[in-house]
């Protein structure tokens, strides 16, 4: 449901880095516990770049696996389901190691020739 | 023409923390202390704040910043309070956001007088996703859940239990009508967010409101505290 307004931050964070140029790819890295549907944020992503200058543009979506990490004692564990206490010592003093991304990689833009030396 | 890789490695929601960090600032620099409210549609929020806030705060002069699609309805229903509300509509772009972002609470706040407020209590839009990404520059977060939405909504919502300090469960005196275990959501919220703080409570019969507003009353001072620890 949050992912209309999760690609606007997207679109809009591309569009200030393409310094206007034409963005033809995207690449994104999204975490596991922003519960982005990544078919969802697709949708959304081609809708909300209509005209800009990432129209069109290819958006790949990188899953990153949530991991978290026990402060109490040391333990790491992957959270496939929501589990945010620690499976090793039931500890509740708990990081986040990753899944949290919902970053903008890098992207490709297109540039006139005659600009590069 | 021809095609060059830029490197970026930015997370799309800076932009909206920047201007959160902005909002904190003025709030820091004003002395009130902000609190998110924030639950689906219809939990209960404007109808606790309206018995919360009615018999007072001792001390604490608290102010209303009413998130809504469209219309004025919950600050109407606030006005007879006498204390300062602003009604913050969210739409336009998309035919109405889903969530308050920091931008819309900046542009807010020239209609409030933060000088004369110590706690600034934000009713955001009802979504139960959106408002934990986007930050609007808060001290404190709550989300109101109601037993009429399930007992497994902090298993489905993680985001949103998880980012908060606070979790009122309201509507309880609707307990012997709903199959709602709260034993069960306890536990399911424990899973999710271990140890986080739980009130229950009643907008109908009072049950809870009284703790409610003590928590409420306490975060002006709990945040003096920590600020005056961070320097
Ligand atoms: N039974 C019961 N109904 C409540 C309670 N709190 C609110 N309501 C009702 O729930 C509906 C939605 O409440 P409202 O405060 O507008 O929800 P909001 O969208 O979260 O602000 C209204 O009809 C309220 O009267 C409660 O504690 N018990
Ligand atoms: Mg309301
Ligand atoms: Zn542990």
């Amino acid at each position: 449901m949050h992912e209309l307004s999760v690609a606007g931050a997207i679109v809009d964070t591309v569009v200030r880095a393409a310094e206007g140029r034409h963005v033809s790819a995207v690449r994104l890295r999204v975490g596991h516990l922003r519960q982005v549907v990544p078919d969802s944020l697709a949708f959304y992503l081609e809708i909300v770049s209509r005209e800009t200058v990432c129209e069109g543009a290819a958006f790949e979506q990188v899953a990153v696996e949530a991991w978290l990490r026990c402060r109490g004692c040391e333990e790491s564990w992957q959270v496939t389901e929501a589990a945010f206490r620690c499976p090793a010592c039931a500890g509740s003093d708990v990081e986040v190691l990753s899944g949290e991304e919902l970053e903008v990689e890098s992207i490709e833009v297109e540039e006139n020739a005659a600009c590069t030396a | 023409m021809h095609r060059v890789k830029v490197r970026v490695v930015e997370d799309a929601l800076d932009a909206n923390t920047t201007i959160a960090d902005a909002n904190r600032a003025d709030f820091d620099r004003a002395n009130v202390a902000v609190v998110n409210l924030m639950s689906a549609p219809g939990a209960g929020k404007t109808t606790l704040l309206e018995a919360v806030l009615g018999p007072g705060m001792d001390g604490v002069r608290a102010g209303v910043l009413e998130g809504d699609v469209a219309g004025s309805l919950d600050a109407d229903r606030l006005a007879h309070l006498h204390i300062p509300v602003v009604q913050l509509n969210t739409d336009g772009g998309f035919g109405g956001e889903c969530h308050l972002d920091a931008n819309m609470v900046r542009s807010a706040l020239p209609a409030l007088d933060l000088e004369a407020l110590d706690l600034l209590i934000v009713e955001n839009v009802g979504n139960l996703v959106c408002p934990a990404e986007f930050k609007i520059g808060e001290d404190a977060r709550i989300m109101v859940a109601s037993v009429a939405e399930g007992q497994d909504k902090p298993l489905k919502y993680p985001l949103m239990f998880r980012a908060c300090e606070l979790v009122v469960v309201n509507k309880i005196d609707l307990l012997e009508h709903v199959r709602f275990d709260l034993d069960k959501f306890r536990y399911y919220l424990d899973q999710v967010h271990p140890d986080v703080h739980v009130i229950t409570t009643s907008a109908y019969t009072g049950e809870g409101v009284d703790e409610l507003r003590d928590w409420l009353a306490a975060v002006p001072a709990r945040e003096r505290r920590t600020a005056g620890a961070a320097v």
